[in-house]
């Protein structure tokens, strides 16, 4: 176990930054550097800086690449030109997700998928088990680092060291250019809610670009952010984490995330169970619970409906920026906006109300 | 960070022991483990606790700890301050971030817990 489990490139700064560090997913991770408020506020007022090399990084390349891709997710990757970024859910043949993935257009037929690392094995075996021997696939998460640069001032801290205009590049794309004298895939993503890029780049580089962008941000005030502060980021923002609101048994029209589902391509794996469900309708649905007492809800709580059990809590946890205790939680599809519910935290049943997601919107007045 | 003259216990709590009521909190190096503390959990004043029992929860932005009482005893008072102000935990653990004051049942129960000296050395073993 302990020798099994992987470091990024960045390990040895990340204890020496005194990070304190966690297995998540199989990997060796910071979940904070000095205190998770702190680095929550620095990305949500000034910039922070991730390490998430731990992300899973498969191509798919080759004349059967778009089929295949096509197949796996239920976004529509045909209107795509080189240069874009595509979120979708990638679905089994019930719809339930086996895992939410981005995906970056390399080539008319040369693909990236980037995938959480806690499935990224089995989105391999996944991957390939769909491939009718038309498409080279390669996992190429081991020659891949990938550093997060977040919050309202990444434009300024990124901008001097850039090889390219990063003002230029907009929401979703990416470009192949140099960051502090390196190589990299740059893109204009992130899971904070705030503006930002990720920076994909050869480990042996990582270090490097990691010290120089430290080292530029110094004056817009930049902490290195643990995935402590992550998780509360992607919270407010209510941007899904596999394995909470997403699962094998959870479908995207359930987790509210229709958008990225395009019943009317031809085909893609769970297309059936998808069209048959948003023909009849959904059980369940994704909804925002705000708190009306103390107490914070976790993963698991029951959500109470007219004193029965009818839902569960995904996530929830106090948020720094908008100062009160939110969750997600599967709900029945009757329960409206403003409705009255309670959580039951250890056993005491708490009043909470429910509200839009997200929490918290990047120039929103919540 | 380890005050002299109270006593610890290995779940990292402290207590204060002043005639037959001791004020318990959680110490500085648990408080660090824990992170910032957003809410918490204190018991009815009255009610009754074993030694190595729970008696409330802490919880940080990332999860929620239990907090054990050091000695066997009824709570006689909590600190009404914390529930709007749960950073104080981490800001004056053995001062204004006190969580319970309990009367002892038996004071014979303190021989149990750790004089600072071997607090520090528990903490130093953990390897921080």
């Amino acid at each position: 176990m302990e020798e099994n489990i992987k470091k990024t490139p960045l390990y040895q700064l990340h204890l020496a930054a005194g990070a304190k560090m966690i297995d998540f997913g199989g990997w060796l991770m910071p979940v904070q550097y000095r205190d998770i408020l702190e680095e929550h506020r620095c990305v949500r007022e000034r910039v922070g800086l991730f390490d998430v090399s731990h992300m899973g990084e498969i191509t798919v390349s080759g004349p059967g690449a778009q089929r295949l891709v096509q197949q796996l997710i239920t976004n529509d990757i045909a209107p795509m030109d080189d240069g874009r970024v595509l979120y979708s859910p990638m679905c089994n043949n019930a719809g339930g997700v086996v895992d939410d993935i981005l995906v970056y257009r390399l080539l008319a037929d040369s693909y990236m998928l980037v995938v959480n690392a806690a499935n990224a094995a089995k989105d391999l075996a996944w991957v390939r088990e769909h491939n009718r021997g038309d498409a080279d696939i390669t996992d190429v998460s081991g020659e891949t680092a990938l550093l997060a640069l977040q919050g309202p001032r990444a434009l300024d801290v990124l901008r001097p060291l850039a090889g390219f205009d990063p003002e230029a590049l907009k929401y979703y794309r990416f470009l192949n250019g140099e960051v502090a004298g390196k190589r990299c895939l740059v893109s204009r993503t992130g899971y904070t809610g705030e503006d930002g890029f990720e920076l994909y780049i050869d480990p042996d580089h990582a270090a490097r670009v990691w010290q120089a962008i430290m080292e530029e941000g110094g004056i817009h005030g930049i902490m290195p952010v643990g995935l402590g502060a992550r998780d509360t980021l992607r919270f407010e923002a209510a941007l899904p984490l596999y394995g909470h609101e997403l699962d094998e048994d959870i479908t995207p029209l359930e987790a509210g995330l229709g958008r990225f589902v395009r019943l009317r391509k031809d085909f893609f794996n769970g297309i059936q169970a998808l069209r048959d469900q948003s023909r009849q309708g959904l059980s369940r649905r994704l909804a925002g619970l705000s708190m009306e007492e103390r107490g914070i809800p976790r993963a698991g709580y029951p959500v109470i409906i007219e004193g029965r059990r009818q839902g569960r809590v995904t996530s929830g946890t106090h948020c720094p920026t908008l100062g009160g205790s939110f969750a997600m939680a599967y709900v029945p599809p009757e329960v409206r906006e403003g409705d009255g519910v309670e959580i039951s935290i250890r056993g005491k049943n708490c009043k909470a109300r429910v509200v839009s997601l997200p929490f918290f919107k990047k120039g929103g007045n919540k | 960070m380890v005050p002299e003259g109270l006593l610890y216990s290995e779940d990292h709590e402290w207590i204060k022991v002043g005639g037959k009521t001791g004020r318990v909190g959680i110490t500085h190096h648990a408080q660090e483990a824990l992170g910032s503390v957003v809410f918490v959990e204190l018991p009815e004043v009255g009610s009754r606790v074993a030694a190595g029992e729970a008696l409330g929860v802490l919880e940080s932005v990332k999860a929620a700890s239990d907090y054990y009482s050091p000695v066997s005893g009824a709570v006689v008072a909590v600190n009404e301050e914390l529930p709007d102000s749960p950073n104080l935990i981490n800001e004056e653990p053995y001062d204004r971030g006190w969580l319970v004051e309990l009367e002892l049942d038996d004071p014979a129960q303190l021989d149990k817990l750790l004089t600072a000296e071997k607090y520090i050395e528990l903490i130093s073993a953990d390897g921080k």
